[in-house]
């Protein structure tokens, strides 16, 4: 081996041991109350390059504004979110507003429970997917419609729908259409918030099967937010339990699902209907 | 009535005077859109109350006033505009471009090339460049803030998913000086160019909306585009039936119920110009 090879092969796994010593995404004491209510408190956990973290919870239990804090659409009260960006480790709470849009439309993505939050509807399905891109400075209208069909395709969408707007879509498709539209950009990290709510159970089926495959094959790490359990089960690694605005258990999914140690876990687990 | 009735040019001096702080600010600032304590004005909205108050704020008794709507001296918008000012300012109005020291316009920018010594005052419906991508006021003073306008070529990838062209054809979104995305009220795209680099001072009054702003004179201002679909300044592809001109910007005008039509110049004074010149031209050889 030539003495250029092997620092070659030494830097590499420099970077890769880089990448497995800084957690991706990093949150220390976040808090969030809404006046004397507590949103959430005392959340702290590391999200590693390509790990899939499941945040389950009944409703009120506080997911939902720990999402929104780390995504920067709420403002906590107090705590750390520290984002491994392509600068280095930057805590996301200090950014300024220009920096954090940025970080939105390149290193993050929001998968909305709704697609209409997350969709323009006035916008043809192209232009949807198509945003991103231009936001962040594409400017070859080529490329742009190329890239949009891909991603169609991956989201399996037919390309002929292309020009129709959202509102022609099922909302099947709108999700698809969503989750293709957040990860044109090639993100690192995603954020979703009940991805398969309000579809109904064969649909579901084929979003998660599409989902799983994508965060697989890209590498994807990403904050799942559900109640349904069977999918925490499916695509998550990690689970953390919530209860009250607290984290009540948190451990590896299967091993949360198969063996909850909390009397809330427990509950929740045994309160899923089996057909 | 006699002017004695009307303070000059019809606004009081108070009034006057916050206006002018908002263009200094605009002029300060290319592009920026200044809010304004917009009045209420003898006239509708939509008739050009903003374009009025601006040219109120700046008319001086030695001024030459030229009214335009649409490139035309004599329609029921600019005529109405002109005898304002000759009743409420006294200032002597003209026709010709060149005369002119401020011009009120409403959808045009003239032929003639204009001077340092002027000012082309705009009529603006709807200032926002962004409006009808984002209906929310703070969101699009946000994008304004962060410069975020990727959604303006939304708009024209849009237009070109649908139409194979951009299809917009006035109020064609530019940028000013690189730095704001701005509306330069629904003139057609072919006056575009005309913006970039003018001697004059262009100021847009938007009364409604309350917004002032400007491109100050040579200013950099660029029409937005995709690299592969280019802006083009568009035109019919006609000459003018009166005075023969093919680069001026036309008018479709409907003769008969049989199909018959024929193009003019929009711009009725480089029109009557030409004509005369050319008389001018033919006698002199006679």
């Amino acid at each position: 081996m030539t003495a250029g090879a092997a620092r070659q092969r030494e830097d590499v796994s420099a970077a890769t041991q880089r990448r497995m010593v800084h957690p991706l995404l990093s949150v220390r004491g976040l808090e969030k109350r809404y006046g004397t209510r507590i949103g959430c408190s005392g959340i702290g956990f590391d999200l590693w390059p390509g790990e899939v973290l499941g945040i389950v919870g009944e409703s009120g239990s506080g997911k939902s504004t720990l999402l929104a804090c780390l995504a920067g659409h709420l403002r906590p009260d107090g705590g750390q979110v520290i984002f491994d960006t392509r600068d280095g480790p930057r805590d996301v709470l200090g950014l300024t507003e220009a920096e954090r849009r940025r970080l939105m439309r390149t290193d993050w993505a929001f998968v909305h429970q709704n697609p209409r939050d997350g969709l323009r509807m006035g916008v043809s399905a192209g232009g949807n997917v198509g945003e991103r891109l231009m936001a962040v400075g594409a400017r070859h209208y080529g490329s742009i419609r190329g890239q949009a069909l891909d991603w169609l395709a991956r989201v399996e969408i037919a390309p002929d729908r292309i020009d129709d707007r959202p509102g022609a879509f099922s909302g099947g498709m709108q999700q698809r259409l969503q989750i293709a539209r957040n990860l044109v950009t090639g993100p690192r990290l995603v954020f979703m918030d009940e991805p398969t709510g309000g579809l109904d159970v064969s649909v579901q089926a084929r979003l998660l099967d599409l989902l799983r495959g994508l965060v697989r094959q890209m590498g994807l790490s990403a904050v799942i937010v559900t109640h349904d359990l069977a999918v925490v089960r499916l695509l998550a690694d990690r689970l953390m339990v919530m209860q009250g605005g607290r984290v009540v258990e948190q451990g590896l999914t299967d091993q949360v699902l198969d063996d909850p140690q909390h009397g809330y876990t427990q509950l929740l687990v045994s309160s899923v209907l089996q057909v | 009535m006699t002017k004695d009735v009307y303070n000059f040019a019809y606004l009081d001096e108070d009034t006057k005077r916050m206006i002018r702080r908002a263009i200094l600010k605009a002029v300060a600032i290319p592009g920026y859109q200044v809010p304004f304590a917009s009045r209420e004005m003898p006239m509708p909205y939509g008739w050009g109350t903003g374009g009025v108050q601006v040219t109120a704020a700046c008319l001086v008794p030695e001024d030459r006033l030229k009214v335009i709507d649409q490139g035309a001296d004599d329609t029921t918008n600019a005529v109405s505009i002109r005898r304002f000012f000759q009743r409420t300012s006294g200032v002597a109005t003209t026709e010709r471009t060149t005369e002119a020291t401020v011009i009120q316009t409403r959808h045009r920018i003239p032929e003639e090339p204009l001077s340092e010594e002027q000012i082309l005052v705009f009529q603006v419906p709807i200032p926002e460049p962004l409006r009808f991508l984002e209906p929310r006021e703070t969101e699009t003073r946000r994008m304004h803030e962060l410069e975020d306008y990727g959604l303006m070529h939304v708009k024209l990838y849009e237009d070109i998913a649908r139409h194979g062209t951009i299809a917009t054809s006035y109020a064609y979104p530019v940028k000013v000086e690189g730095r704001y995305v701005m509306d330069p009220s629904p003139i057609p795209k072919f006056d575009n160019p005309k913006l970039s680099g003018n001697p004059a001072l262009l100021l847009f009054g938007a009364g409604r909306e309350q917004r002032i702003y400007a491109v100050p004179p040579y200013s950099d201002v660029v029409s937005l585009d995709f690299e592969d679909h280019p802006f083009v300044a568009s035109k019919t592809d006609h000459a003018c039936a009166i005075c023969g001109a093919t680069g001026s910007y036309l008018d479709e005008v409907i003769t008969d119920d049989l199909g018959g039509r024929v193009f003019v110049c929009s711009d009725t004074d480089y029109c009557r110009g030409r004509t005369e010149q050319e008389i001018g031209a033919v006698e002199a050889a006679e």
